[in-house]
């Protein structure tokens, strides 16, 4: 009992350019088993490698697509039409592939009305899209500090609706961070950083599931921290986290949004891809210890990691979301005197220690002594070796009468906020020019903010010549705070 | 089949581009009616994917049926499909692949920040194993016979 079938365009090459042949079966099943019997050059187009009916081959008897019928067990008779009929169907790779979550459409959250109401502007550029907020309902982003660039990309990454926000730090809220980090408020001060974040972005979404991680970030725990996020936002602002950071997230294959800041002018780009660079394909090594001054050393104008925090937020939502040109590849720099953007073309270096093609380091090291960083040694009970000398034993020094020269190390504008009375100030830079004003048969004190710069000043006199130098320990922060309290601190 | 020349009238090049960049930033897709290796015609139809429009085209059952039908009515007969690439290279993707038809034209067109650009045409090798680029002519020569018009819907 032969069945008539009807062959679509395509496949008619394989059935000597006929519309429509005849085959035996009693199902579907058996008739299509029998054509491809007869016409061998269907097989590998109707079926896949299985055996099984490939899954774009749609067959309809008479007007009925076998999928609600009873598929390939549907009965069929001599007077029944069978068509074959093609789906055509394609595109570009998926955007789960393309962006960085991979996860099916059909996986994904639904928005609730709450949040449709919420992200209209959003789901109203076909470009974002109903899909493209359901994306950043699944994503998450880890913020690695909660400090000045990592204040505005979480507030920002909270309301546009990424789905789980993490964040890692350890610090307390300072009067000093006010100036920059404006997810904490005045009333936050001696609050913890996070519990300070996660009010403020539960206050800007509750719909957002904020997790926080009081942690100072390290080699045992970055892998495990990254790993379920699909996004690591770097608001870091030291060599060792930073390298730790870029390492861990090539380690993991996962996009870093990268950000710096330093006094007027902000860097940012995406490392850790797989297809792009990272952050020691620009930088292999750290700079020597002591040479490229901190925030906290050099200041930073409190508007610039607003525009640098937000730009990483914008990189971290187009990768959830899987749309526009991410910054990989390109490091972008900004001047906020000059007003103006550069950028710069980078290329991923074969030879890149973690993310080339013979990486030496395959897992995570020790970034303090990467960045040249030695674990301070243990406190002693009483100071000391004769180098240093404390805030309490140079008030009694000065008491009892004794002839002390203090050299104030800082830069003029540091000085103009608070000072030991009689203290001479010598920025560290001039020093080397300026040492011959100082008399070697004194004995220095050196002093600056907190002890960092003035333990160079000291070493450098000790190097030409200087007998009797002392740095003070913990500088005018420690001062203020064990002796002069009545100064202000910065 | 060897290398593939096929030729495109004007009117059928202009009909893909327009297309595609009127449902841009989503994917279009339509059919290509001709014979003997010049498509004359096109069939627009709309792009029924539940994937996600702007990476994804899907033609439903009853729009193909209707496009082998169109394409008799037209005098010629379904040479294939083509569809566009938003913000991306004209070629192929693996998801093409796997779901591609032998002995069919594919012509992609990339549409970028809503301009088209690259046109080019694709066949699937008759080992499924990956696609033939072909070469797409461009020409009304021989427009006395069959200048059908892009049919729009």
């Amino acid at each position: 009992m032969a069945t008539k079938i009807l062959i679509p365009t395509p496949l008619r090459p394989y059935t000597d350019k006929k519309d429509a042949v005849e085959a035996d079966g009693a199902t579907v099943g058996e008739l299509i088993a029998d054509l491809t019997r007869r016409h061998a050059g269907l097989k590998a187009h109707l079926y896949n490698e299985q055996g099984k009916l490939r899954s774009f081959v749609n067959i309809y008897v008479n007007d009925d697509d076998i999928r609600y019928l009873q598929k390939e067990q549907t009965p069929v008779s001599a007077g029944d039409t069978v068509s074959i009929i093609p789906s055509v169907a394609g595109g570009t790779e998926s955007v789960a592939d393309r962006s960085v979550g991979v996860r099916p459409l059909a996986d994904l959250p639904q928005l609730t009305n709450d949040e449709v109401k919420r992200y209209s502007r959003h789901l109203i550029m076909p470009e974002v899209g109903v899909d493209g907020q359901r994306r950043l309902k699944a994503g998450s982003v880890l913020c690695i500090g909660a400090g000045g660039l990592g204040s505005p990309a979480a507030m920002y990454l909270a309301a546009a609706g990424v789905g789980t926000i993490g964040v890692v730090d350890f610090d307390v809220v300072d009067f000093s961070n006010l100036q920059r980090q404006i997810i904490h408020g005045t009333p936050d001060v001696g609050r913890s950083k996070l519990a300070s974040a996660k009010d403020r972005l539960t206050a800007i979404n509750p719909h957002v599931d904020v997790q926080t991680y009081e942690v100072a970030l390290s080699s045992e725990n970055a892998l495990k921290l990254f790993e379920p996020y699909d996004v690591i936002l770097d608001g870091t602002d030291n060599f060792p986290t930073r390298y730790l950071t870029n390492d861990a997230c090539v380690l993991l294959g996962k996009p870093n949004a990268y950000g710096s800041i330093f006094r007027f002018e902000g860097q940012a780009s995406v490392f850790g891809t797989k297809e792009g660079p990272c952050y020691r394909c620009l930088y292999p090594e750290p700079p020597p210890p002591g040479l490229v001054p901190s925030c906290a050393e050099g200041g930073v104008l409190g508007v610039l990691p607003g525009v640098i925090g937000v730009i990483q937020a914008t990189e971290a939502v187009k990768l959830i979301t899987g749309i526009g040109e991410p910054l990989i590849g390109r490091f972008l720099i900004y001047d906020a005197l000059k007003m103006r953007f550069r950028e710069l073309k980078l290329r991923k270096d074969p030879d890149c220690p973690v993310c080339g093609t013979h990486p030496t380091v395959t897992k995570l090291i020790d970034y303090e002594q990467f960045c040249g960083i030695h674990p301070a040694a243990p406190e002693p009970a009483t100071v000391n070796n004769a180098t240093e000398i404390t805030a309490v034993e140079l008030k009694q020094r000065l008491d009892r009468g004794d002839k002390l020269t203090i050299i104030d190390v800082r830069e003029p504008n540091e000085y103009q906020i608070n000072r030991i009375a009689g203290s001479t100030l010598i920025p560290l830079g001039d020093i080397p020019r300026r040492y011959a004003e100082l008399n070697p048969e004194d004995e220095l004190i050196m002093q600056c903010k907190s002890g960092a710069r003035s333990g160079r000043a000291a070493d450098f006199l000790r190097s030409v010549g200087f007998k009797r130098v002392l740095n003070l320990k913990g500088g005018i922060l420690d001062w203020i705070d064990k002796v002069d309290p009545t100064q202000p601190k910065y | 089949m060897a290398d593939h020349p096929i030729t495109v009238t004007d009117a059928v090049d202009e009909a893909i581009r327009a297309h595609g960049q009127e449902t841009y930033p989503h994917e279009c897709c339509g059919a290509l009616v001709g014979a003997d290796g010049r498509i004359t015609a096109t069939v627009p139809l709309p792009n029924v994917t539940d994937e996600g429009p702007r990476r994804r085209f899907r033609v439903s059952d009853k729009d193909y049926m209707m496009s082998e039908r169109r394409a008799g009515e037209l005098g010629g007969e379904l040479l294939g499909f083509y569809h566009s690439h938003p913000d991306h290279p004209a070629r192929p993707s693996q998801y093409d692949l796997d779901h591609a038809w032998p002995n069919f034209a594919y012509v992609i067109v990339a549409v970028a920040a809503g301009r088209a650009g690259d046109m080019t045409v694709w066949w699937l090798k008759d080992d499924r194993s990956s696609f033939e680029e072909g070469e797409l002519q461009h020409g009304d020569e021989n427009t006395d016979s069959d200048t059908a018009p892009a049919v729009h819907r």
